[in-house]
């Protein structure tokens, strides 16, 4: 973007004014006026076309287009557009709900596939959204490294020489001052150099140019976002992001086969992961026990043993939300948490058939959950139930199983059972949340499904004498997000950088400053002219010219007359 | 009673005082626009459209501490102009003493939800107004439209948005909440100013256009500023909030790495903060583009000065995401 933000900061007037005396450019209106107008923002809003026929000639014009600022705009413009819909519709892999796509689909059979095919539910990957960033940094790039470049010869140059007609700039003014020429010359030029400007002394003028390091900020400001952008892409490549559920006492190691869900990238070494593994010792949960907050979560806390080597030593940790666990470049962090009924069960035999926590997938604020207990080694035949878990258990007529605090005040386990087969059997993937109902048959007591609700410690038996199921305790569970992105720090140090450079080009204003003394008269009193010409679209620093004059020797205070050019037309 | 629920009261009766007292200051500002007769011809450069003039700044014939230009010729809306500005001061010290009880109410910093950010987002408009102000910035003809919104945000705040004073989700409970949403808070403030000067602007502008042919511009347009002058009081309320909200989104990304793993999720808060950044980048660009400077680019900038607000209201009421803890 040839100007990123707010100025062109005067490149073409640098150029012209380096490559012939600065009279004969700004001496000639029509001239000065195009090189105004080059000088000002806003020249490069589209090259003309070319009108040779050439190959090169066209090549030429599509490449300057493309790293026109009207380009650069146009294109900020349809990434803006083009990252709406990936708000409203749900997206893959983003998501917070990763159901909503499929829900999405089913929903809408006729609108959703073909968004489905455009990329709409995985928008920020699309091949159009990407399409545009990529255009966007080409275009970028196109634009500064010229500049940076520029940047370059024109901190080398000296500041140009004053234009004849100082009157015709942005700020103006003449004062009467009584001293030598050389005497003014000299205090305007140490003056100027007290505040920073780069100075030149000609016999009877002063030229001053400040605010390099606007140019500056704004290169360090667009490499940054390039930057930025490889550091997104080298997460995305390499990283990789994990959930886990892991129950109060059980323990997770940091391989792949214990996640509940791995997404690496391409390049990802899953066999590398860092060979972490933490026991879940304790979780606790508070709550808002009052007020129209009542429920409201107030603090969670894992209690943790990591071995952060395999076989070594033992370290208690604590992770809360907000507060991770770092294993070398790996983060774990606590994101949610739930209920974990302990249960056993004895089958038609009279043998324990299955015993211990069973994780409850929590669907509401006051932690009502929902889930299936599994018991494939139950004989004569397999058992299944399916139920909801309520911490503080009510059971509304019309709402249904519904929990009213999150904490555990009335804890309940609410049942049905199924037997047959649970269809595990022949090795196909299945939802440990789910009972595939297709070879079960679902118990019942006459014409009503057998259900029962159960607090800690009591059991129920089915009908038949084919399984007792024993509600023991509850346990909690924490779910943690694991993730790697190598590629972070990078992006850390763009992102400073970036607003560094982005506050330095916005904060500091280009402008030269000419002083000029004409012979003095013969009263002895010399007049002289300063002017000031800013390089970016902010106007003159207010009273920069004013306290110029006033440190003159011999200045009369207030003696600036001041003539902005804009009022003499 | 508690003192944290004397304070919490003491809170919402401040912000109930500095309504009134804003739209008082509102009506002032209004009196004051429609009293006042238009400027004097030299007063009024006009504004030609994507002309060199439209970087000239055009001069105020007076410094601009003087308050005014000599368009008010009527003592009495001069009068009236410094009650609006005395009142619109008064609202402001009550409503910085609401937004401070409720945050010693609470025991943390007070934009913890909905309501508390509307309180604190309007706060930071009025401050910014009032800086433009001081500095001696035309702004004073934003004040009835900034205090407008001011008014009615608050009005909302109190009446659909309120929250009793409490403590905040785990995840919420993060020193980076003081940092990020403050520098939301202040980039919003300042781009309220930006985006009144702007609609101003474009409203200046049209008048011109449609009044061209040596007549004065009639109307409520032709009593604002010059249209070269509202735009550089555009331009500098955006040159200051754009590098604010950068560092707010960046900010909201360092914390997002330490609650959730990942610094950039797309969600849709995530989403609509970009949007914004991009529409004001685009701005920014189109400031130093012929043939977008001027118009085109002012309604970039009310394009995203509206992303902005729906950030905060669409995606907190109408969108799913990781961001609707935030509560109501």
């Amino acid at each position: 973007m040839t100007e990123s933000i707010g100025a062109w900061p005067g490149n073409a007037v640098a150029e012209a004014t380096a490559s012939r005396p600065a009279e004969d450019t700004l001496e000639d209106t029509a001239l000065s006026h195009r090189l105004e107008e080059a000088a000002r923002p806003g020249v490069m809003a589209v090259p003309p076309r070319p009108t040779g026929q050439g190959l090169v000639a066209w090549a030429r014009w599509a490449w300057r287009t493309l790293t026109s600022m009207r380009t650069a705009v146009l294109l900020l413009l349809a990434l803006a557009l083009a990252a709406v819909p990936g708000s409203l519709l749900p997206q893959r892999g983003v998501a917070f709900d990763p159901g909503a796509v499929t829900r999405f689909l089913a929903d809408n059979p006729v609108v959703g596939p073909w968004l489905d095919r455009l990329g709409f539910f995985e928008v920020y990957s699309s091949p159009w959204f990407a399409a545009i960033y990529l255009l966007l940094m080409v275009s970028m790039t196109g634009c500064v490294l010229p500049r940076a470049a520029r940047l370059w010869q024109s901190a080398r140059a000296e500041p140009p020489r004053a234009p004849t007609n100082l009157a015709r700039l942005d700020d103006h003014r003449r004062a009467t001052v009584a001293a030598e020429p050389a005497q003014i010359l000299q205090a305007a030029a140490s003056h100027l150099r007290a505040r920073r400007f780069r100075v030149v002394v000609d016999d009877d003028s002063v030229r001053a140019e400040k605010g390099y390091l606007r140019e500056a900020g704004n290169l360090v400001f667009h490499l940054s976002l390039l930057a930025l952008l490889f550091g997104v892409a080298i997460g995305s490549l390499f990283g990789f992001e994990g959930r886990v559920i892991v129950v109060e006492g059980a323990s997770f190691t940091n391989t792949r086969l214990q996640y509940d869900e791995f997404t690496p990238g391409p390049l990802t070494d899953a066999a590398g992961l860092s060979p972490f593994s933490v026991t879940l010792d304790d979780f606790t949960a508070r709550f808002e026990t009052a007020g129209p907050q009542r429920g409201s979560a107030r603090d969670f806390q894992a209690d943790l043993t990591v071995l952060r080597t395999p076989g070594g030593p033992a370290e208690k940790v604590t992770v809360e939300v907000n507060h991770p666990l770092q294993v070398e470049g790996t983060k774990m962090f606590l994101t949610g948490h739930g209920y974990a009924p302990v249960v056993s069960v004895i089958d038609g035999r009279g043998q324990t058939v299955f015993s211990g926590p069973v994780v409850f997938v929590p669907f509401d604020g006051n932690l009502s959950s929902e889930g299936v207990i599994k018991v494939p080694d139950g004989q004569p035949t397999q058992l299944g139930f399916e139920g909801f878990f309520l911490p503080t258990a009510s059971v509304d007529p019309a709402a249904g199983p519904r929990s009213l605090y999150p904490d555990l005040v009335d804890p309940q386990l609410l049942l049905t059972a199924y037997t047959g087969d649970l269809g595990l059997g022949d090795g196909a993937p299945q939802s440990v949340f789910r009972l595939d109902k297709t070879d079960l048959s679902q118990v019942m007591v006459g014409d009503e499904p057998f259900a029962r609700a159960l607090r800690p410690g009591e059991s129920m038996t089915l009908p038949g004498g084919q399984g007792t199921l024993t509600f023991e305790s509850v346990s909690r569970f924490a779910n943690f997000q694991i993730a790697h992105d190598p590629g972070k720090e990078l992006s850390l140090v763009a992102a400073v950088a970036l607003l560094l450079g982005l506050t330095v080009s916005l904060a500091v204003r280009r402008r030269r400053v000419w002083v000029r003394v004409s012979a003095a008269s013969a009263g002895g009193a010399a007049t002289v002219e300063a002017a000031s010409y800013a390089l970016t679209r902010r106007e003159p620093v207010p009273g920069e010219l004013s306290s110029l004059l006033a440190a003159l020797p011999g200045a009369e205070p207030g003696g600036a007359d001041a003539s902005p050019h804009d009022r003499e037309d | 009673m508690p003192i944290p629920n004397l304070l919490a009261e003491l809170s919402d009766r401040l912000i109930y005082s500095a309504i009134a007292v804003y739209a008082l200051a509102m009506l002032a500002y209004a009196y004051q626009a429609a009293r006042r007769s238009h400027p004097v011809p030299e007063d009024a450069p006009r504004l030609e459209p994507d002309a060199a003039g439209a970087h000239a700044a055009v001069p105020d014939p007076q410094p601009p501490t003087a308050g005014g230009r000599p368009a008010i010729r009527d003592a009495a809306a001069r009068r009236t102009e410094r009650i609006a500005a005395a009142l619109t001061t008064l609202a402001f010290v009550l409503h910085v003493a609401g937004v401070v009880a409720r945050g010693l109410a609470v025991g943390r910093a007070p934009w913890g939800n909905m309501y508390e950010f509307t309180t604190a987002a309007t706060l930071a408009a009025t401050a910014a107004y009032l800086v433009f102000l001081r500095r001696g910035q035309p702004v004073r003809d934003l004040g009835v439209w900034v205090l407008a919104l001011v008014t009615l945000c608050l009005g909302l705040a109190v009446t659909v948005l309120y929250t009793p004073a409490g403590d905040l989700v785990p995840a919420l409970n993060s020193y980076w909440l003081v940092i990020h949403v403050a520098a939301a808070i202040i980039a919003g403030g300042v781009f309220t100013v930006g985006a009144a000067a702007t609609g101003l602007y474009l409203t200046r502008r049209r008048a011109d256009a449609r009044d061209a042919g040596g007549q004065a511009t009639r109307g409520y347009a032709g009593r604002l500023p010059a249209g070269a002058t509202l735009e550089r009081v555009a331009h500098t309320a955006h040159l200051f909030a754009f590098p604010v909200w950068t560092f707010a989104v960046l900010a909201g990304a360092i914390w997002a790495e330490d609650s959730w793993g990942r610094y950039w999720g797309w969600d849709p808060k995530e989403t609509w903060a970009f949007i914004t950044w991009v529409l004001y980048a685009a701005y920014l660009h189109a400031q130093s583009t012929a043939g977008w400077r001027g118009r085109k680019a002012g309604w970039l900038a009310l394009a995203g000065y509206a992303a902005f607000w729906f950030n905060f209201v669409g995606v907190n009421l109408f969108i799913t995401g990781l961001h609707s803890y935030a509560g109501v």
